[in-house]
């Protein structure tokens, strides 16, 4: 990759800036549902190469960031939220970012084949290319539905960890991907309808700068109306027991009345004064039915993961009588 | 005797040698974490073995 953003370092990088390469952020909401997905599996790995297994994944994760962030630093450079990332800061350069992902992917996917099987270290490869390959360097700029096709790298992490477990994958860890799948777009378009002018400056095909405010409105709900049931389909599977039930159904309700609100709401038209703010969660009044949603999106993901999770990580499991036994 | 002296290193020298213990523990790091991954599927291996066994 050719240095076209080389700008003067304004301080000489440490590694702190190698750590943001890795946004960790993304990467310890990838912990998370990795660990949960390691959780529920019906194998339990010796607990060194489970701690090996997560970590695998969160470093497969951070190499997939720091090469998107190598990829996209002249859009990062436009954005008032991404501006700051060392790339376009000036601390690290396009081919430092760039070299540090793929070191970074060869480990963690070398790891994982150690630490586990050839199946869980082929999905996370898999994941690694789908996210920096397919997702940053063609869809992103090509097309409105770029997050939810490149959504699936992800909801992957718990399939991994499930098949690093298990050596297989099934119904249930198949049914945690859809889960985060279908939770991608309704979160990503919430953010970007008060945001939208930050991506249109950028030239990235958000929904609502291709489609407009409305028609984002609309496919939240869609996508909304069919994550608050989907979400509940691991306690018919026997994956979830009771308290996953019903933190699933309670959340997956308050999802959807958040999406109600937002369709019903002006939330994207002339959204102006939003995308001068560099914090996420400042937005003007016609605004606040996506700001709600976004945020929430982000407690849902939390509740219905941490729910499994104290589940069988905790001895919570209670069978409903819809499912067998976990 | 001449004595020659080193400028002292600049900030760029000095974050660059902070990089440079930052990667060597990366991959000290990285060794024992397969030092420890091969011991443990070693150990598993053997008390697969163990059970396998004809007695």
């Amino acid at each position: 990759m050719t240095d076209t953003l080389a700008t003067p370092r304004a301080r000489p990088s440490d590694w702190r800036d190698y750590f943001a390469l890795m946004k960790p952020r993304v990467m310890s909401l990838v912990v998370f549902t990795a660990w949960t997905g390691l959780a529920a599996a019906p194998a339990a790995p010796n607990p060194l190469l489970a701690a090996a297994v997560i970590l695998a994944i969160a470093v497969g994760a951070g190499a997939a960031g720091a090469l998107n962030m190598a990829y996209d630093a002249d859009i990062d450079a436009v954005m008032r939220r991404t501006c700051a990332r060392p790339v376009p800061a000036g601390l690290v350069s396009r081919d430092e970012a760039a070299t540090f992902g793929l070191v970074m992917s060869l480990f963690s996917v070398m790891t994982l084949g150690l630490a586990a099987n050839a199946l869980a270290a082929g999905l996370l490869a898999f994941t690694i290319f789908f996210y920096a390959v397919v997702y940053s360097m063609w869809l992103k700029r090509a097309t409105p539905h770029n997050i939810v096709v490149g959504g699936l790298a992800g909801a992957l992490p718990p399939a991994i960890a499930w098949a690093a477990a298990t050596g297989t994958l099934g119904l249930d860890p198949l049914l945690l991907v859809l889960i985060i799948f279908m939770w991608t777009p309704p979160h990503f378009w919430a953010l970007a309808l008060y945001k939208a002018p930050d991506y249109e400056k950028a030239g990235v095909p958000m929904l609502p700068n291709v489609k407009g405010a409305k028609a984002t409105r609309t496919q939240i709900l869609i996508y909304s109306a069919i994550l608050a049931p989907l979400g509940v389909a691991p306690a018919v599977t026997g994956l979830g027991g009771w308290l996953y039930a019903a933190t699933s159904a309670g959340a997956g309700g308050v999802f959807l009345l958040l999406a109600l609100r937002v369709a019903r709401s002006r939330a994207g038209e002339a959204g102006e004064t939003a995308a001068d703010a560099a914090d996420l969660y400042e937005v003007r009044k016609g605004d606040k039915a996506a700001r709600d949603l976004f945020a929430f999106s982000i407690l849902y993901l939390f509740l219905v993961f941490a729910a499994l999770l104290a589940e069988h990580g905790f001895g919570l499991y209670a069978a409903t009588p819809f499912g067998g036994g976990a | 005797m001449n004595e020659r002296r080193d400028p002292p290193p600049t900030d760029e020298q000095r974050a660059r040698g902070r990089r440079n213990v930052a990667i060597a523990l990366t991959l000290a790091a990285f060794v024992l974490l397969v030092f420890v991954i091969t011991l443990v599927r070693l150990k598993e291996q053997v008390a697969v073995d163990m059970m396998t066994l004809p007695t």
